[in-house]
């Protein structure tokens, strides 16, 4: 009697296991990541109240979130600040053409310092500038060395050696060539600003160069017989299907580009002043007040997220202009 | 003056390898008058796609040469257009684009319209005009095959090139595009060279066959005449004494004649050399 029940609670305790199993995979593919996410703000909670620097605690999510609060609205007095000193100027100049018609109205532009937003904007148009040098040079010479073997031979080192440089090395260098070639009365874009870019652009050359070299020389050997035969002049060759046929690796080598220059973009506006993210950290950090770190790390979570962003924005671009719908492209 | 439309005199080939020049061809010769309808058979490896795209232009001869109407073939054209195994269409354009690409870059001087009823002329051809819009992707590996003949068609070639185009197929869907060719053949009267592995195939299509010795250094075996009287089919042939007869020759020439030893280490090697072929070309 004994060994029944044992052998029925023995298959109870089955079934509830299989229970729990079942509900375990039933649950949203959504759930997941939250719980992950959940487990990090507690352990980040928990090991930042146990940090004690010189600005004082280590911020845990709560100070971090208050921080992105008031980074919001110090954006929106800068604003408010902003609008008034205009709605001033325009009423002081409508007041000066009712006295005197012949007088031509002025407007100054606002000087504040540049808010939070500012910055992230800053730092996009940055670093899609040297991005868009990058990949203008980088996609030709990469078909280049795909196509000719020598080409390629001959490009091979410079890649390899210059590959793996870090920005910062790159950046004394590119500043002093900036001060000394980018001369001029009246600049139409700050020198840091090109400082940074190029910065970026030098970084985020490769992978692309080398996706698009390695995309080309490996395109089917057929398709390239098809091109013969119909005698297409290499002009037309590489338009027709070269390009076509290598979009796909030129998009993967562009997604890695991006992912790298916004990576650079950081240290580079650091080290170059440009009024960015990197400024913004680096400005923060000077300053040392209770409330910098932070603010800091407001910068960090920010980055990353718009560092994903912009991955997901050149994943849907692919995705658009790849003819191999069927594709996994993750 | 018929018969000296095609010629390949003295053809041979050596290939550089490691060990010093490998000679994978050596004097073929062949006579091929207008209209004409040749396969090419042979044991896998004796070197008939060789012999094709050295024809095609796309290899060049170590020695001898290719005349084609009183010129020699020195580089690949559209007047001897091919048909490759695995159809090789422009994965990125429609079937409508594929085909139209070749007229485009062969015909400049058609007008708009013209290049349109050219291309669709062609697909009609090979009975694909209901599928204009659809990339290779989306249909099947026959229609691919038909639609890359269109586009070798559409290119008013002097020569049809013809690399295995039924090898990939089924039993059935090769019956199919046997039948269109036949009747595609027997309209247009294009000269048409096909290698194929299929002893059936080569008799029911041919004009004579062209059965090569095994590499290295491969050349022409020997040349069936094929007189079996057209339009063939070949439901009636499968009873006719002389088709079979045709058959049984060149199954002679194949399994007694040139019989090929493949020890199993020979036919792995084979398999991995392929296989690394197709991961470089993906």
């Amino acid at each position: 009697m004994s060994k029944s029940a044992s052998v029925v609670s023995q298959i109870g305790q089955i079934r509830s296991k299989n229970v729990l199993g079942s509900v375990m995979s039933n649950v949203p593919k959504l759930l997941m990541p939250v719980v992950g996410l959940l487990l990090f703000l507690a352990l980040w909670n928990g090991v930042a109240k146990t940090i004690d620097t010189s600005l004082g605690q280590f911020p845990g999510p709560a100070q971090v979130w208050e921080q992105s609060m008031t980074l919001i609205d110090e954006h929106s007095a800068q604003r408010e600040k902003a609008d008034a000193f205009y709605a001033r100027q325009e009423e002081r100049n409508a007041a000066r053409i009712a006295k005197d018609p012949s007088y031509e109205p002025k407007i100054r532009p606002f000087t504040g310092a540049p808010t939070f937003f500012d910055q992230i904007w800053t730092s996009l148009y940055t670093v899609m500038v040297g991005f868009v040098i990058a990949s203008i040079v980088a996609v030709p010479v990469g078909i280049l060395c795909g196509l000719s073997r020598s080409a390629y031979s001959a490009m091979n080192p410079l890649i390899q050696i210059f590959k793996p440089v870090s920005p910062l090395a790159w950046l004394p260098l590119v500043t002093m060539v900036v001060s000394a070639v980018y001369v001029s009365e009246d600049p139409m874009f700050s020198k840091s600003f090109i400082t940074s870019a190029f910065t970026v652009s030098l970084c985020c050359l490769w992978p692309t160069l080398i996706n698009t070299a390695v995309g080309v020389s490996n395109i089917d050997s057929d398709l390239v017989n098809v091109s013969k035969v119909l005698r297409l002049k290499p002009l037309s060759h590489v338009q027709k299907i070269v390009l076509p046929a290598s979009i796909p690796m030129i998009f993967t080598g562009l997604r890695l580009s991006l992912g790298i220059g916004w990576m650079v973009l950081i240290a580079a506006e650091m080290l170059a002043q440009n009024p960015g993210l990197g400024k913004f950290v680096w400005d923060e950090f000077q300053n040392g007040s209770s409330e910098s770190l932070a603010r800091i790390m407001v910068a960090v979570i920010t980055i990353g997220i718009i560092g994903f962003l912009l991955d997901r924005l050149m994943l849907s671009v692919q995705r658009l202009v790849s003819w191999d719908k069927n594709a996994v492209l993750r | 003056m018929q018969s000296r439309h095609l010629e390949l005199s003295q053809v041979g080939i050596d290939f550089p390898t490691p060990k010093g020049p490998f000679t994978a061809l050596t004097d073929v010769n062949l006579k091929i008058a207008k209209g004409e309808f040749i396969s090419l058979i042979g044991h896998s490896g004796c070197g008939k796609s060789t012999v094709l795209n050295i024809v095609a232009g796309l290899h060049t001869a170590t020695t001898g040469g290719v005349i084609l109407d009183g010129a020699e073939v020195r580089e690949p054209g559209p007047e001897r257009a091919v048909v490759f195994q695995n159809h090789s269409l422009l994965p990125w354009l429609s079937v409508y684009k594929n085909v139209e690409l070749a007229v485009k870059q062969t015909q400049k001087n058609k007008s708009k319209k013209e290049i349109r009823d050219w291309v669709l002329h062609n697909l009609e051809l090979v009975h694909m005009t209901h599928a204009l819009d659809k990339l290779p992707s989306e249909i099947s590996g026959g229609m691919k095959q038909r639609v890359g003949i269109a586009r070798a068609l559409a290119m008013e070639p002097k020569v049809l090139l013809m690399d295995e185009p039924f090898g990939a197929l089924d039993a059935l869907t090769r019956a199919h595009l046997q039948d269109s060719l036949m009747e595609i053949h027997a309209d247009l009267g294009n000269t048409v060279i096909m290698i194929t592995h299929d002893v059936d195939e080569a008799v029911l299509l041919s004009d004579r066959i062209v059965m090569m010795t095994n590499g290295p250094a491969a050349t022409v075996g020997e040349v069936l005449d094929v007189k079996l009287e057209r339009p063939r089919d070949r439901l009636a042939l499968a009873d006719n004494p002389e088709y079979n007869h045709y058959r049984h020759e060149v199954l002679t020439f194949l399994y007694e004649k040139q019989k090929k030893v493949e020890t199993v280490s020979s036919r792995k090697s084979d398999k991995k050399s392929s296989d690394s072929k197709k991961s470089n070309a993906a």
